[in-house]
């Protein structure tokens, strides 16, 4: 029997595991994925938010704020790269200097920090590119970039290390509510095997799903919405076309699109907003990705976009009130909802799994944890080392010293790494997520098979057995003349 | 750090043959650096026949034609290192390199030599709509895992782009036992050689779509189908055309792109046309002895032409490092117009170039019964009838270094005109 | 009478050859444009014949596929039996560029080559 199960490994599910990981206890995450970070948490903006957009009282606005407050700390603590960047609101038109100022005033009231209007002048000092149209900006230096992956990958591995037990490729397909107890049961992916596992609390973190959970112990129906959001990618060659993130100021021409520098050193431009049925529907479209190059033409001048080399969709798990869910169910005493987790709930991360945490232990009334280990050693990279420093790490580890992503320079050593790792790599992607091999320009094209070939010897696999992502996803599908 | 007079970035047909030329010119002290663990570069999983028809009057396949230079490098004993990628090049020839035994080193060059290559153009840098599942790849991550791997990336395909790798891996691909369902071509013609086309598509009974493109990919995880329409003149897709085919594999063959990258960081001036270096008459790049050649300069479409362009480079390096006197340059351009899409060099010293000098250059679209003219300044000095021009073909016209020394010449017209 | 459509392969002209063979082996070409164009079509529509090239498994090497070709063009027709007979074929390191892989393909009279240098692997 598990205190609590936590159901979803997004970020939201991962920064809890993280937290309650601080206690004594028997924890367990659940994941229908074969990795974590596999739905909303693999594609957004990958931006911790100053936390002026959310409406004032709002518990969007305070997560936000406090999870930019505590973000500083946990990448330190937790090795992360991340990047305090500042985010401008572009202001186009005289007539919508009055929303601009109501933005201002609303990040005041939420506590958001250095918020200042810089006029056109200062504007085009700090972004040359800005467009002719700008004429003011809201300035927040709070604002900051990082690795989605990075962030859940070390939220999971520290939780990992720390006693919290993860099972992947298991679905929830119903819960039981018993005496005083939960009986969680799940089916296999791989061969449709069901099982049960039982629990004092259930924490439902499971993003665009978080609905079909919620709904199998409670009356109080919920509806998640999946909100599509379209990106489309720059080469890191044009990666210091803008320094800051920057954002459109809404207006009658609708919401824009983002444009901001990433801690891998491109350009992420999106995203779009369509609401639609498929809550596996992260398939770009043509009208989705002209939408985003046109758009993002509103606050800026001549966006280098030929220099694309990539273009995703993510899905928003959205709720019609537009406000994250996280509480304990008043009807269902020991089933915390943590729902309806949509921007800014990447930035509002830290403190989602701060106050889940505190939800938990108000029903459990756990113990502190003594030998909680803190930090986290992320994957080294070897190309930002200094010289002397990467060449004693070579000598004791000759893996270091071979190149096997071309494109972002990422070496046999760190791949090796991101496999062996607690919860390592299984898949591609899986290696992409954690060491950005594959993720540059060449799209993989040259470091596939070489790739491939690590992880099959690696994990005692055939390379027909190798995957993309899931166990649907084969790279190759035979021998070559298998079929003649 | 290690001096070396000739470091040679690359060790594939141009890094070989440039290598080559500047020993047999004279040079001894020279290096070879190659990221993969052998030399041959791309050649040796090129298993097709079609090699070297030009340089060795035979016709050879990719890893023979690889094996010759291989040898001749052998046979001069000149030095190499394999799996050691090149990290950066400073403006001062210091290049940092890393690798399992020596970890990172740095060289200090007197000339460098560029012959990195090219890279295919990916599928993110086609804005095709859809999923991003497993069984899209560019036809040469396909070849490898074909041919080198012995892998079959997929049992029924369609490919997009009808340059000659695409062409080649439909063949490849149907021989080790997939169906090629069809090949699109975003363009009215194809990019590809005539030859690969009648060999390699129409021997199976491939249908080649041109002014195609593939305008959406379906299937979450692993591919399932492609959508094809045809595209109007300004190559927009044509709503009404579509049509879909099942498939598990996508390939793609949509463009070669010159691998500059190291060359940018160190300050190398890059051509918007070719991708590559502007290089002079010398193939020398807008920094002083760094030369460029094979495709990390212009994207060739025989390999022949590679080993001649980089033999070239091997010598003039040797050249620049046994010449010590600084002599103040006097460059006449090369102005490409007309039809002719860049040069290669893009300008020429007339008393530092060759007593014959190659030009080499690409036409912007298909022309037939043309003529090819230069015009040294406003005055016309050659001219040849062309039956066809095509983009997919390398075309050289020569000149002749007594025509234009001591002549004031300021520049040199190369353009397409009517017969 | 058989009419036969060929392009030729002779530049990037690829000129659409017509080719009527009649009852008595002769052969009436046009639609060519250069005499590249006639010698492809009259060798294309009487015996066409191809270099094939594939590769092979490796036993003990330092790497897992051979290339292997023709030694010289066989028939277009014995494409995929050429092809075929190297389906089980799983040679050992190590071989030198020219070995023959298999003698007299699918009753061509040619063999089959390597193309590279697979090396002993311990």
């Amino acid at each position: 029997m598990y205190d609590i199960i936590i159901i979803g490994g997004g970020v939201s599910g991962c920064a809890i595991a993280r937290e309650i990981s601080k206690y004594e206890g028997k924890f367990l995450l659940i994941e229908k994925e074969s990795d974590v970070c596999c739905g909303t948490s693999k594609a957004n903006s990958a931006i911790i938010h100053a936390g002026f957009d959310a409406a004032e009282g709002t518990l969007m606005a305070k997560l936000n704020v406090r999870g930019n407050e505590l973000i500083k700390q946990l990448v330190s603590d937790l090795d992360i790269h991340y990047i305090e960047n500042g985010a401008l609101v572009v202001c186009v038109s005289e007539e919508d200097r009055p929303s601009l100022k109501n933005l201002y005033d609303r990040g005041i009231k939420n506590g958001v920090k250095g918020l200042r209007i810089v006029e056109r002048d200062e504007l085009v000092k700090m972004e040359p590119n800005i467009s002719d149209n700008a004429i003011c900006a809201l300035y927040a230096p709070s604002s900051g970039i990082i690795c989605p992956f990075s962030l859940t990958y070390a939220f999971a591995e520290n939780a990992c290390e720390n006693g919290v037990e993860f099972i992947f490729n298991e679905e929830v397909i119903n819960i039981n509510k018993e005496e005083d107890k939960f009986v969680v049961i799940v089916k296999a992916i791989n061969d449709n095997i069901e099982k049960k596992y039982e629990s004092k609390v259930v924490v439902n973190a499971a993003g665009l799903f978080a609905d079909e959970i919620h709904n199998m112990v409670s009356s109080k129906k919920m509806k998640i919405t999946p909100r599509k959001g379209e990106y489309v990618l720059l080469d890191r060659e044009v990666g210091d076309y803008v320094h800051k993130t920057i954002f459109a100021l809404p207006s009658k021409m609708g919401k824009g699109v983002l444009v901001s520098p990433t801690v891998h050193g491109n350009i992420i431009v999106g995203p779009t907003a369509t609401d639609i049925n498929d809550k596996d529907g992260k398939n770009t479209t043509i009208e989705g990705l002209e939408e985003v190059m046109t758009k993002c033409m509103v606050t800026l001048k001549n966006v280098p976009i030929k220099k694309v080399i990539t273009s995703f969709a993510g899905l928003r798990a959205h709720e019609s009130n537009h406000e994250f869910i996280i509480e304990e169910s008043s009807e269902v005493k020991g089933f915390v909802d943590c729902a309806a987790i949509e921007s800014p709930g990447l930035s509002s991360s830290p403190a989602i799994g701060e106050m889940v945490a505190n939800i938990c232990n108000n029903i459990l009334n756990m113990n502190k944890k003594k030998n909680f280990v803190n930090k986290r050693k992320g994957i080294v990279q070897i190309n930002k080392l200094p010289l002397d420093v990467a060449n004693k790490l070579i000598k004791e580890n000759p893996l270091y010293g071979n190149i096997v992503c071309r494109c972002q320079k990422i070496t046999e050593g760190e791949i090796v790494d991101s496999i062996h790792r607690p919860l390592g790599a299984t898949t591609l992607d899986g290696i992409k997520r954690r060491t950005t091999a594959g993720m540059g320009r060449c799209q993989a094209g040259f470091c596939t098979p070489y790739t491939m070939e690590i992880l099959s010897r690696e994990l005692n696999k055939s390379k027909k057995e190798i995957t993309k992502d899931n166990k649907s996803s084969p790279i190759c599908c035979g021998n070559i003349k298998e079929n003649l | 750090m290690k001096n070396v007079d000739i470091v040679i970035i690359g060790g594939g047909p141009a890094g070989l043959s440039a290598a080559i030329g500047a020993y047999d010119k004279g040079a001894r002290d020279i290096l070879i650096l190659e990221r993969d663990k052998e030399l041959g570069g791309i050649l040796n999983q090129c298993i097709h026949n079609g090699f070297g028809l030009h340089t060795f009057k035979e016709e050879l396949t990719g890893p023979e034609y690889a094996k010759k230079y291989i040898d001749l490098i052998d046979e001069r004993k000149i030095q190499y290192k394999l799996h050691t990628t090149v990290l950066d090049i400073s403006k001062e020839k210091i290049i940092t390199t890393i690798n399992k035994e020596s970890g990172l080193q740095q060289y200090k060059a007197k000339a460098i030599i560029l012959a990195m290559g090219c890279r295919e153009r990916p599928r993110g840098a086609l804005n095709i709509a859809g999923y991003r599942p497993a069984g899209i790849y560019s036809a040469g991550t396909a070849q490898k895992l074909v041919n080198i791997e012995g892998l079959m990336p997929g049992k029924e395909v369609v490919i997009l782009g009808s340059g000659d790798i695409g062409l080649i891996m439909a063949r490849r691909m149907t021989l080790e036992g997939a169906k090629v369902k069809v090949v699109a071509e975003i363009m009215p013609y194809s990019g590809g050689l005539k030859r690969n086309i009648v060999q390699c598509l129409d021997d199976f009974n491939i249908p080649l779509k041109l002014s195609h493109t593939v305008v959406e990919i379906k299937g979450k995880d692993r591919v399932e189908s492609v959508v094809i329409a045809e595209v109007d003149d300004k190559m927009k897709p044509i709503k009404g055309t579509e049509e879909e085919y099942t498939c598990d594999t996508l390939l793609l063959s949509v463009g070669l792109i010159p691998e500059n990258e190291l060359s940018k960081e160190m300050g190398v001036e890059l051509s918007k046309v070719t991708s590559g270096p502007i290089v002079n008459e010398s193939l020398e790049t807008s920094e002083k002895g760094v030369f460029a050649c094979g495709n990390v300069l212009h994207v060739h479409d025989l390999v022949d032409f590679v080993s001649e362009e980089a033999k070239v480079a091997g010598e003039k390096a040797y050249d620049y490092i046994t010449n010590t006197s600084e002599e103040e340059k006097n460059y006449i351009n090369i102005i490409a117009k007309d039809g002719v899409r860049y040069t290669i060099p893009q300008k020429i010293d007339a008393k530092k170039m060759s007593d014959i000098q190659v030009v080499r250059f690409r036409v912007d679209n298909i022309y037939k019964n043309k003529k090819i003219t230069i015009y040294y300044d406003d005055k016309k000095v050659f001219e040849n009838n062309k039956k066809i021009l095509a983009p997919g073909e390398m075309e050289q016209v020569f000149l002749k270094k007594k025509d234009l020394i001591n002549q004031d010449i300021k520049n040199i017209v190369i353009k397409i005109e009517e017969k | 009478m058989e009419k036969k459509e060929l392009t030729c392969i002779g530049c990037p002209m690829g000129c659409q050859i017509n080719v009527i063979i009649s009852n008595n082996n002769t052969l009436e070409i046009d639609g060519y444009t250069c005499e590249k164009g006639e010698i492809y079509a009259r060798k294309e529509v009487t015996n066409p014949t191809r270099i094939v090239t594939s590769s092979v498994y490796v036993n003990g090497g330092d790497k897992i596929t051979l290339s292997v070709k023709t030694a010289n063009d066989i028939p277009k027709s014995k494409i995929i039996d050429v092809i075929k007979e190297l389906k089980n074929i799983k040679v050992n390191a190590p071989i030198k560029v020219g070995t023959v892989i298999l003698n007299n393909v699918a009753n061509t009279g040619v063999n089959v080559v390597a193309t590279r240098e697979i090396k002993k692997c311990s």
